[in-house]
């Protein structure tokens, strides 16, 4: 069987290296991947290293439909060889993987996620589309703008303008609180208890948000008054 | 220095082709080469703003098929021989053309020009990623409202997340009347939410819409004021300082007299 046949996960799906051989050769071998991996790869979208082998587009093709046939979508070749290439892209295949380097696809959001004490730690402003989910406590050092969401099992700590959408203590915890430098939020949520806050008037101040007399109440914060 | 500029918002409506065209003609008159790419496959409008639409032979979809040459289908702008066009294809969608395909297109263009600037399609799906694939730097359009503001927002984080950032920022039609009446966020409003550097604001002016249905984009004759807030983004994205249009100043009596003394003035 030929040597240094790989798969990796990447941004776009699976990559799949096929290493040294013949193209029969490596078009069985990697029929017998699948085949043995059925589920791993049912859906998959892959993308494929040829290396230096050339390749015609009825080639591709047939790989192509073989592989749809097993709920595979093929989607880009990757080769070495410009034949190849302008043969895949014939076949409407990318020939290059948006990413140009594939192990930078691992996509880390530059956030600085630090485990701790059932907490993470969020040093970033969290942008309309973001949704981050937390079994423990988060602190987000940065604004929460509309249209991000915040579901965390504990607490919620933004040191920062609150303005999206934050739910703590999702699991049931009625203890949990949430507070901001300004909480201001179209909805927030505490256990099981939602409250949408209303339009403030005048300067915004730290406050804290816990449930009193069953329901959500957000006090001025104020470390005079104890 | 950035070559490679995507323009992109999120929200339809807000003025990205107006202002891909605005600021391709502006740079061109700083004796720059521009290419700009239509990249609004299937609903392309570019060339009607520069009006260079009956010049369309070939287009993207053409070059990435293989059908023609870059050079054919590139559309030189006759008021402007350092401005090319390539148009989007009017009859297929944006699967026609994959990310790789945008990158390997603006690789080409890259050593002859000054600038590569991309129109992308509103959204966020495969017409936005084709066009954010080449970028070295996007600018994101807004409007003030709140709805054109949180898709930017949107649209940040997305070339946040896509290692494109930090994106820069137009505030396009802003109306002083009504921002000093209350009745519109400012642009202190929107940048308060948006966080990003702002390199351009642009008023509501009408010559926009009249100017973009002749084909000649307001920029071309800098006497009216959005043409002149367009000029002075071409500058500063070539590294000059430019202090913003005072929109405020205009707004007294004095201002209106001035404005009523010098027709569209600036």
């Amino acid at each position: 069987m030929p040597s240094n046949f790989q798969i990796k996960g990447i941004r776009e799906g699976l990559l799949v290296s096929l290493g040294e051989g013949t193209w029969p050769e490596l078009q069985e071998t990697l029929m017998i991947h699948i085949h043995e991996q059925e589920n791993f790869f049912k859906g998959a979208h892959v993308a494929l290293d040829v290396g230096n082998l050339i390749l015609h587009a009825a080639e591709m093709g047939s790989l192509r439909d073989r592989l749809s046939d097993q709920g595979i979508s093929l989607w880009a070749l990757i080769s070495n060889s410009p034949t190849t290439e302008q043969n895949a892209q014939m076949l409407g295949l990318a020939t290059r993987l948006s990413t140009p380097k594939p192990e930078r696809s691992v996509r880390t959001l530059d956030t600085n996620l630090t485990t701790g004490e059932n907490a993470v730690l969020v040093q970033r402003t969290l942008r309309s589309g973001y949704k981050l989910s937390s079994k423990g406590h988060v602190i987000v050092i940065g604004d929460v703008n509309p249209g991000a969401e915040i579901i965390a099992s504990g607490s919620v700590v933004i040191w920062g303008k609150l303005r999206g959408v934050v739910h703590a203590g999702a699991e049931g915890d009625e203890h949990a609180i949430v507070c901001a430098l300004d909480l201001a939020p179209t909805q927030l949520r505490i256990a099981d208890k939602i409250a949408i806050p209303p339009q403030r008037k005048g300067k915004s101040q730290p406050e804290i948000a816990h449930i009193q007399d069953n329901q959500v109440t957000a006090v001025s914060w104020n470390p005079k008054v104890k | 220095m950035p070559k490679v500029v995507t323009i992109s918002s999120g929200k339809g409506g807000v003025g990205k082709t107006t202002t891909t065209a605005n600021l391709a003609v502006a740079l061109a008159q700083n004796n720059q080469k521009v290419v700009c790419i239509d990249g609004d496959i299937g609903l392309r409008n570019l060339d009607v703003v520069l009006g260079l639409e009956n010049r369309i032979v070939y287009d993207l979809v053409d070059i990435v098929e293989g059908r023609c040459r870059m050079r054919q289908a590139m559309i030189r702008d006759k008021r402007l021989p350092e401005l090319f066009l390539i148009p989007a294809a009017q009859t297929r969608d944006k699967s026609a053309v994959s990310p790789s395909d945008m990158v390997r297109l603006c690789d080409e263009l890259r050593p002859d020009f000054d600038w590569i600037l991309i129109d992308s399609p509103a959204g966020i799906e495969r017409g936005f990623r084709n066009a954010l694939a080449p970028a070295d730097m996007v600018v994101v359009v807004t409007n003030p409202e709140v709805s054109a503001v949180r898709d930017a927002d949107r649209v940040i984080g997305l070339v946040e997340a896509e290692e494109k950032g930090p994106a820069k920022l137009i505030i396009n039609r802003i109306n002083p009347v009504l921002v000093r009446r209350g009745d519109m966020l400012n642009s202190e409003d929107v940048l308060e939410l948006l966080a990003v550097e702002l390199i351009g604001i642009v008023p509501e002016d009408e010559n926009v819409i009249v100017s973009s249905n002749r084909g000649q984009p307001v920029s071309l004759d800098g006497k009216t004021r959005a043409g002149q807030a367009f000029q002075n983004i071409a500058r500063r994205l070539m590294g000059e300082t430019i202090p913003f249009l005072d929109l405020e100043a205009r707004d007294g009596f004095f201002g209106r007299l001035t404005r009523f003394l010098r027709p569209g003035g600036k």
